[in-house]
């Protein structure tokens, strides 16, 4: 009876996104002609690429039941890096190494920070947002690096092959890892035991499941993750520049809160992630395309947010105030 | 088990329908530019024979009718900046009352947040409309390239202006000779301390392209002042909480500090506002970048004495014009060659493609309050 | 750290002994972040004594001013479990339609403007009230989501237009520099509205309800705590402190456009954390929250006086906040042991 029950809520709110997605296809495609066209999804994928696979790690943590605000920060940090040190000559292959360390580093802070010494992530991350945007600034300074090759930075500009020209090469890299993390969330025992100490991190860990070492193993990806957008951000713009990625965490947690994820953590899917993704993206996109005034974009986004909370809970909301 | 299966198929359902008709669509080809295009040559070829402006300058050679219908996207850092609302409006004669008067279609987009990741969407955006003519002030003078130089290869006419991106326009449009920026404001604070004195800098972010340029020029004028001294650079991040901080601080630093340059409006916007009180007023000179409006209490009671900058609605108009003569094809935007931009008169195109508005302005209490931007 | 919930009338005494333990508590903490604030101006003095200059201490008790007064509305916020990050955007609307208040109807009395901007604020506040209490829904998304539509709202109704200094007039933008016996006037102004917040949530039963609510909504809404009306009243208050917030900000800026206020909330937030409010809810002090904006303040101030490097003051601060946060968690964690000690030795 209850699997029924969570089947239940489970499609409401992502079939109701589903719904608005093919809604703003819908209104785009008839409100201008250039919104389907291969180009235009093409350019989409180029704008939203990163902040797309940011929300992959992002919607494991707050389900877990924490919040990584400095996934910007170590976006920008990544790049930094990597203008730094290709500006002092280093081959391409020991800097990818060497930001993937620095990226899981990154996490593993955070990781520490709130598992170990017990301190609230949204406070933390806040902290380390700071921080890490502190170490690009330093790293760089006023500089800016733009000199990277042409087999990197054509990842912004030409579509994976055999794509039909469409396909850019961080939507391809989201799409792969939106099914890793897919997989790992909703099928593994790992994934089980995120949404059972989001639900409640005391009940999980008597039963077993080590809730600190998951927790920082989740900060981890995330920091590996960031770091990988900002190489990809880095290579599309081909310019490591200190304030690359500055203030993306907002959009990245709206989306995933858009999905219909639970703030307190051990409710949310993937799918709905997805669904999110697109609907975010789809949005300003087609703000942008019609003549509908897109300083709007930032009501939409936050009426959408509204959505996503007050309609999963309309039903009982209409129940609770007819008692009442 | 059933279950379990039935409800990710169930949740599965509606994102293989979103995927797969986003898929489905985009297999047609885009032939979003093409078509204006052509239909602007139509258009002009007809409306050549009204002669629907442009006089014909001796020395660029061509007949000097420029076409019209042409799609024009005006591209700023970001919109709600009233420096760029200025440069770019019909109202103050910008850039969009220069492509109206030429026949042109003019439309104002950009993202709010004066950064690329702001920017380029509106960008592709305006590609993907079927621009024939992008103005842009860009936010960064590299992270554009790649979608500028896309459509460049469409063979839309990418034009810059107030900011430039060096390897992927076809033009820029310069308000003043960045030497020229940086050195005024040096010799105008020159002259108020008497060539005697300690000052410092209150730039924008740290790695604000325009900023760094101007204060390389500064430094280099500061050296033919011997008894004058550069205390230190200071970053606002055009944030007037962390500029009127930054303010504050060299003020503290510095306790023989004479004078402060801020060549960025949010920073002299929020130094004057530090420095207008009876213990600063008058004794810490304070010049730099600002508009007209947002100086003219400051310049009333003496905060500040002289300060620099241009006319930001000539500078649109000008790239406006400028731009519809390389998409034209009157010029290609190279050194020497020359056009005439309506009532601006006639210019010539520099080193780098570059066209210079005209010298800095120095407002002072003497025309600050001729201005109304 | 939980407050005493359910008040029986035999419990009557034992409340009291612990109300009174809970004084005592809260008032170590106070002075724990008291403590590392005037280490810390110890420290900075040692190095760069002109850090200490009244005209200096000035600029950091105005530059506080606006920050204390949004960590007091934040800080009823969150004590009762929720969170309010649509501030900045509350700033930036309010600092703007109160200023073009002014540039409109010249000679408008400036009290007027402030009951605008309050209104304004309020009117905000009142919104997020309403969604969070009666919908039941989390607060995050909620603030997150009204962050967005009110800074859209904002530059809506901006386009591009500023008001300039120009417009305002001369009295209002020396409320910022007006000072008494060489104290800030707004720093007396705003250290007497936290003392009497400091006052409310102590000693009025409503005040203190926010706490219980905090601690387990739960039991609070079982014990028969109007929760719904007090969660909404904490979110309109903080909605109209931040409209006040707005108003001050014209007048320190002088120029204001539709970007007023962008990014406030999470500094708020940690100024707020930093002075000791546990970010679940429960515990926590008014007084705290705006030592917690000073000591930001005094950190900022800090690193711009003694002229380190410019590239390093970002990362300097976050690592400063990261510690003022750990700091502040290890002496929780003591008190809370501590005050479990006695609570078993006493029973």
């Amino acid at each position: 009876m209850s699997k029924l029950i969570r089947l239940q809520s489970a499609l409401r709110w992502e079939t109701g996104l589903a719904v608005v997605v093919i809604l703003i296809v819908a209104i785009g495609s008839v409100a201008s002609p250039d919104f389907l066209t291969g180009n235009n999804l093409f350019s989409l994928g180029l704008s939203n690429g990163e902040i797309a696979i940011m929300t992959l790690p992002m919607t494991l943590i707050i389900i877990s039941g924490e919040i990584d605000l400095s996934v910007a920060s170590i976006l920008g940090m990544s790049s930094a890096l990597l203008g730094f040190l290709w500006a002092r000559g280093w081959p391409m292959p020991a800097i990818f190494v060497t930001l993937a360390v620095v990226g899981i580093l990154a996490g593993a802070i955070n990781g520490l920070l709130v598992t170990r010494l017990r301190l609230p992530s949204l406070a933390v991350t806040i902290g380390t947002l700071a921080l890490y945007r502190g170490v690009a600034l330093i790293l760089l300074g006023p500089n800016t690096v733009s000199d990277f090759p042409n087999a990197y930075t054509n990842l912004g500009v030409n579509a994976v092959p055999f794509t039909g020209n469409d396909m850019t090469y961080s939507t391809l890299i989201f799409i792969v890892l939106a099914i890793v993390f897919g997989v790992v969330l909703h099928a593994t025992p790992f994934g089980r035991s995120i949404y059972a100490m989001g639900a409640s991190a005391e009940a999980a860990q008597f039963s077993g499941i080590r809730v600190k070492r998951i927790k920082t193993i989740l900060y981890m990806v995330s920091g590996f993750i960031c770091a990988l957008a900002g190489v990809l951000w880095t290579f599309r713009l081909n310019t490591a520049v200190q304030n690359n990625g500055l203030g993306l965490e907002l959009s990245v947690v709206a989306i995933v809160l858009l999905a219909g994820v639970s703030i307190f953590g051990g409710k949310g899917s993937l799918i709905g992630v997805v669904l999110a993704v697109l609907a975010f993206a789809g949005i300003q996109n087609a703000l942008l395309l019609t003549n509908f005034n897109q300083e709007a974009t930032g009501i939409v986004t936050g009426a959408l947010l509204l959505a996503s909370v007050f309609l999963p809970n309309a039903g009982r909301l209409l129940r609770r105030l007819s008692h009442s | 088990m059933n279950l379990r299966r039935a409800r990710k198929l169930a949740l599965a359902l509606p994102v293989i329908a979103a995927v797969g008709l986003a898929a489905a669509c985009s297999s047609s080809t885009s032939s979003s530019s093409a078509p204006a295009s052509t239909s602007a040559a139509a258009s002009s070829a007809a409306a050549s024979s009204a002669g629907a402006s442009s006089t014909s300058s001796a020395s660029t050679g061509a007949s000097g009718s420029l076409k019209t219908g042409l799609k024009v996207f005006v591209i700023p850092k970001n919109l709600g900046n009233s420096y760029f609302t200025t440069a770019d409006s019909a109202g103050s004669g910008g850039a969009i009352a220069a492509l109206t008067t030429l026949g042109e279609t003019g439309t104002e987009t950009s993202g709010t947040a004066a950064t690329p990741a702001s920017q380029i969407p509106a960008i592709q955006a305006a590609v993907s409309k079927g621009a024939n003519i992008l103005l842009v002030s860009a936010t960064d003078p590299t992270a554009l390239c790649p979608t500028l130089k896309s459509a460049m290869s469409r063979g839309i006419t990418v034009v810059t202006y107030d900011s430039d991106a060096p390897t992927c326009r076809n033009a820029f449009i310069n308000q003043a000779s960045t030497a020229q920026i940086g050195t005024s404001e040096v010799d105008v604070l020159a002259k108020e301390l008497n060539d005697t004195g300690q000052i410092a800098i209150v730039s924008a972010a740290a790695s604000a392209t325009n900023q760094n340029a101007w204060i390389g020029y500064m430094k280099t004028e500061l050296a033919k002042y011997p008894k004058m001294s550069l205390a230190g650079v200071v970053y606002g991040n055009d944030d007037p909480t962390t500029a009127t901080q930054v303010t504050q601080g060299l003020l503290q630093q510095y306790p023989n500090l004479k004078g402060i340059i801020s060549p960025t409006t949010v920073g002299i916007a929020a130094a004057a506002a530090v420095l207008d009180t009876a213990k600063y007023r008058g004794k810490i000179a304070l010049t730099g970048l600002g508009t007209p409006d947002e100086m003219k209490k400051y310049v009333g009671d003496g905060t500040v004495k002289e300060f620099v900058l241009w006319n930001p609605a000539n500078l649109g108009y000008l790239a406006a014009y400028a731009a519809v003569e390389i998409a034209s094809g009157q010029i290609t935007g190279a050194t020497g060659q020359t056009f005439t931009a309506g009532k601006l008169g006639s210019y010539t195109i520099g080193a780098n493609n570059t066209v210079l508005l005209g010298p800095p302005t120095v407002f002072d209490s003497t025309n600050v309050n001729n201005f109304n931007f | 750290m939980r407050a005493a919930i359910v008040p029986s009338r035999q419990q009557q005494p034992e409340r009291l002994r612990q109300s009174g333990l809970a004084e005592r508590v809260f008032r170590i903490r106070e002075s724990g972040i008291l403590v590392v604030l005037v280490v810390f101006v110890a420290v900075t003095t040692g190095v760069q004594h002109r850090f200490l200059d009244v005209s200096n201490i000035q600029f950091v008790l105005v530059d506080t001013a606006s920050f204390a007064l949004l960590a007091l509305g934040e800080t009823m916020v969150v004590i009762s479990r929720n969170v309010d990050l649509s501030v900045g955007s509350v700033v930036g609307l309010s600092a703007y339609l109160s200023a073009s208040l002014f540039a409109s109807h010249p000679g408008l009395p400036i009290p007027v403007v402030f009951l605008a901007g309050l209104g304004i604020g309020l009117a905000c506040g009142i919104a997020n009230g309403i969604m969070v209490a009666a919908g039941r829904v989390p607060s995050l998304v909620v603030t997150l989501a009204t962050l967005y539509i009110i800074r859209g709202i904002d530059i809506l109704v901006v386009g591009g237009n500023e008001v300039d200094a120009n417009q305002l007039p001369n009295a209002f933008l020396d409320i910022p520099k007006d000072t008494v016996g060489g104290i800030p006037d707004i720093a007396i102004a705003v250290a007497v509205i936290i003392a009497a917040g400091a006052y409310y949530l102590r000693t009025y039963r409503s005040g203190r309800d926010l706490y219980a609510i905090g601690s387990n909504p739960d039991a609070a809404r079982l014990a028969g705590l109007p929760v719904g009306r007090r969660v909404f009243t904490a979110f309109a208050v903080s909605g109209a402190i931040a409209g006040v917030a707005g108003v001050l900000w014209s007048a320190q800026y002088g120029t204001i456009n539709s970007t007023a206020g962008t990014g406030y909330e999470l500094q708020v937030v940690s100024a707020v954390v930093v002075g000791g409010v546990a970010i679940f809810g429960g515990s926590g002090s008014v007084t705290g929250a705006a030592i917690g904006a000073l000591l930001l303040t005094t950190i900022s101030s800090a690193l711009y006086v003694l002229g380190i490097s410019s590239f390093w003051d970002q990362a300097i601060w976050g690592l400063l906040l990261l510690v003022a946060i750990a700091l502040d968690q290890t002496l929780t964690e003591r008190l809370t042991s501590a005050l479990r000690k006695r609570r078993t030795r006493h029973e």
